[in-house]
């Protein structure tokens, strides 16, 4: 069977009606052929309440292209499952074990069907050997930070495998999008990871901006941009300093940690929140900038752009340090490749991976922000990137701050468009997100699908301490430094 | 090593004077509301900006706001009864030491990085003898973040029983007061006193690591009399 391939954009709202429906044998091969020419997963999900008639709709990126195409697959009534592109397309993976949680739909040959979120009835993975030991972590950790599961089987030091269980974070985001206000969804979409505000509230403005024809200021744009930075500098230097913290480097994890307060700061004159919440809003945002506060900003920045320079230079010129981060926790490109690996995970290993250049929306169509990437895939490779990527932030920053149009602040949504579908993505920090919303005949929001980079990244963790010492697993996990909450919903 | 040393000197000395002096906030900044209308519950309060556009109410620069009592929690005109001091014999027991143990039960990870950050150079939490510990053994009290998802409740309840006796359970943001954005869903409980008792609600969606550090303070009876 032919069909006319549909396209879309970035921030792009289309009617239901144009998303061409395959059926199960041509939506298979429709996957499994673009994704061999260079395309890559972004989105796989089911929607439609269970025993209903199902459909999978499917959102492949064209990396190269700048667009993406979108295609379905409606399921027959009756049906409980569907053959797994998992053996053949590992990326798939988690798409699949996703679709059969949420919807019932079984993947069929799947080699690794467990829940993703929820935790009845699963045995973890074991080597069994008198040799070999396993080691369980969590859900509670000894540190403040988010609770997962980490299950080690391990022959001595060496970590033959490891096996991630999550969901504890699981809120039922997805569900209460489709059942709250818009009013109150734009705080949930603030809180699905705390540390990613304007990443994933740009993202969902954006999805209700395409599905009410909603013109963004110019203002506002600049504003989401420089917002969207400003949370990269304030993480990827807090993992730095985190990462100083793991091996032992305690004065430079002191000033990592106090420079990423100054940038969290930032964010707290610019909108009263130390994450940029209450900044992001449908139609814009609610704050900007006066000459007084532009003034101040660069003058702050200035001084932070010297000192980061001045830790960095310490922190990547110390000989023990670099011993202690090469080879550590290492991911092939190939890696990258196969399981669909974003962000800067994916430029660690040399993947030009970057939503702001690929599909730039917004300011990004304008202010280009060079892709910084390193070869290596191991934890130095991920730290580099981390200051490459700080550095680059922080001169758009000072660029940007000469720069920010004058005009309105929000421009207020209208109604959503019925039986429509949207799709946003932004580069948040850790790497890409993805926002689709489905439209119900009353314009109601009826499908609401989230995907944080950590859902696609969570893999690559468990590769890279596989073979390495036990020992290295918390530096290995900084370095990714992934969001449970994220990956949750 | 030169280098290192150098650098030192370079940042200088960069704790606050907490609580001698009290940083000033920017002016968006959105601390405690005052001049308040009709009632408003911090402890289901957003911090959002919209919440104070329908008049109720206006943010206050005031970073104060942890609470003993759950009915404290409901503001009204200007005042709110700041939470009080531990009795006096836990005031012995814990006063000038007190190890914490952090349970995030399904919050975004904002409120556990603002409490990480009482950590760090600039708060300096450890100047108080108030520290996080690994293990709840080690712990007199509980930190909770998080409106307790379902699949965290177990692991919560866990952790609390194997804190020894005396414990102090402290809740920390919307979401571990009254479920935050996450209110109402079938996902999770509306909130840690569903599952344990609580002894000090710190509002906010995240609340700044200064007003977790006055609520803490405010409880061990660390602070000025005069505030
Ligand atoms: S209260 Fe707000 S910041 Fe804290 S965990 Fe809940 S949503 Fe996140």
């Amino acid at each position: 069977m032919s069909f006319e391939r549909f396209y879309v954009h970035n921030g792009q709202a289309w009617a239901l009606a144009q998303v061409p429906v395959l059926d199960e044998v041509s939506f298979r091969r429709e996957i499994l052929e673009s994704c061999a020419a260079a395309g890559r997963l972004v989105s796989l999900f089911a929607h439609g309440p269970k025993d209903k008639n199902i459909c999978i709709y499917a959102v492949v990126g064209m990396d190269h292209e700048g667009r993406l195409s979108v295609f379905s697959m409606q399921v027959p009534a009756g049906k409980t499952g569907f053959e797994s592109l998992t053996p053949v397309l590992p990326q798939a993976h988690l798409f699949e074990r996703e679709i059969a949680e949420q919807s019932g739909l079984q993947p069929q040959g799947h080699p690794w069907p467990k829940p993703v979120r929820r935790h009845q009835n699963y045995s973890f993975y074991q080597i069994h050997s008198e040799e070999v030991h396993e080691v369980a972590v969590g859900p509670v950790h000894a540190g403040i930070i988010e609770p997962g599961h980490f299950r080690f089987q391990c022959h001595g030091e060496e970590v033959l495998n490891l096996e991630i269980q999550l969901g504890y974070q699981h809120r039922g985001i997805e569900k209460m999008m489709e059942e709250i206000s818009l009013e109150r969804a734009v705080l949930v979409a603030e809180s699905v990871a705390g540390d990613t505000v304007i990443g994933h509230t740009s993202a969902f403005c954006s999805n209700i901006e395409a599905l009410s024809d909603t013109q963004v200021p110019l203002q506002a744009e600049m504003i989401r941009a420089m917002a969207l930075e400003l949370e990269r500098l304030a993480n990827h230097v807090g993992d730095l300093g985190a990462l100083s913290t793991d091996i032992g480097f305690l004065p430079v994890s002191a000033y990592y940690g106090r420079l990423r307060g100054e940038f969290l700061n930032l964010s707290m004159e610019l909108c009263g929140s130390r994450f940029g919440r209450s900044l992001c809003r449908p139609g814009g945002v609610l704050f900007s900038l006066d000459e007084g506060m532009i003034d101040d900003f660069r003058r702050r920045l200035l001084k932070a752009k010297k000192d980061f320079t001045d830790v960095a230079e310490l922190f990547f010129s110390t000989p023990s340090v670099l011993s202690r981060l090469e080879s550590t926790g290492r991911i092939s490109r190939q890696a990258v490749e196969q399981l669909g690996l974003v962000g800067l995970t994916a430029r660690a290993c040399g993947h030009e991976r970057d939503v702001r250049t690929d599909y730039a929306s917004g300011m990004f169509r304008f202010h280009h922000i060079p892709v910084s990437t390193a070869s290596s895939g191991d934890v130095y490779a991920r730290a580099l990137v981390r200051r490459l990527e700080a550095q680059r932030s922080i001169e758009f920053l000072l660029e940007a701050l000469q720069q920010i149009p004058s005009g309105e602040l929000l421009n207020k949504p209208s109604r959503l468009k019925p039986d429509s579908m949207a799709l946003s993505m932004a580069e948040g920090w850790r790497g890409e997100i993805a926002h689709v919303a489905i439209t119900d005949s009353q314009s109601r929001i009826c499908r609401y699908k989230i995907k944080d980079p950590s859902f696609n990244n969570w893999m690559a963790l468990s590769l890279a301490v596989r073979g390495g010492q036990i020992s290295d697993f918390p530096l290995c996990n900084k370095s990714f430094n992934l969001s449970y909450a994220g990956h949750d919903l | 090593m030169w280098q290192i040393l150098i650098n030192r000197f370079k940042q200088g000395y960069r704790t606050i004077a907490y609580p001698k002096q009290v940083p000033g906030f920017p002016g968006r900044y959105r601390g405690r509301p005052v001049d308040v209308k009709g009632p408003v519950n911090l402890g289901e309060l957003l911090f959002n900006e919209e919440a104070a556009a329908e008049g109720c109410f206006t943010y206050s620069k005031d970073h104060r706001m942890a609470v003993s009592n759950k009915e404290d929690l409901v503001a009204q005109g200007d005042e709110i009864r700041l939470a009080g001091a531990l009795n006096d014999k836990m005031k012995r027991l814990f006063g000038r030491s007190l190890k914490l143990r952090q349970v995030c039960a399904g919050g975004c990870n904002g409120c556990e990085a603002e409490i990480q950050v009482t950590n760090i150079v600039v708060f300096d939490l450890s100047r108080f003898g108030i520290q996080f510990v690994a293990s709840p053994r080690h712990a007199d009290g509980l930190v909770i973040t998080g409106p307790v998802t379902k699949n965290m409740e177990l692991a919560l309840k866990k952790t609390y029983e194997a804190m020894p006796h005396p414990k102090i359970v402290i809740a920390v943001g919307s979401c571990a007061i009254s479920g935050g954005p996450f209110r109402g869903s079938t996902e999770v409980r509306n909130g840690a006193d569903s599952v344990v008792p609580v002894d000090l609600y710190i509002p906010g969606c995240p609340p700044h690591p200064l007003t977790i550090l006055d609520g803490l303070l405010r409880m061990l009876d660390r602070l000025e009399k005069k505030q």
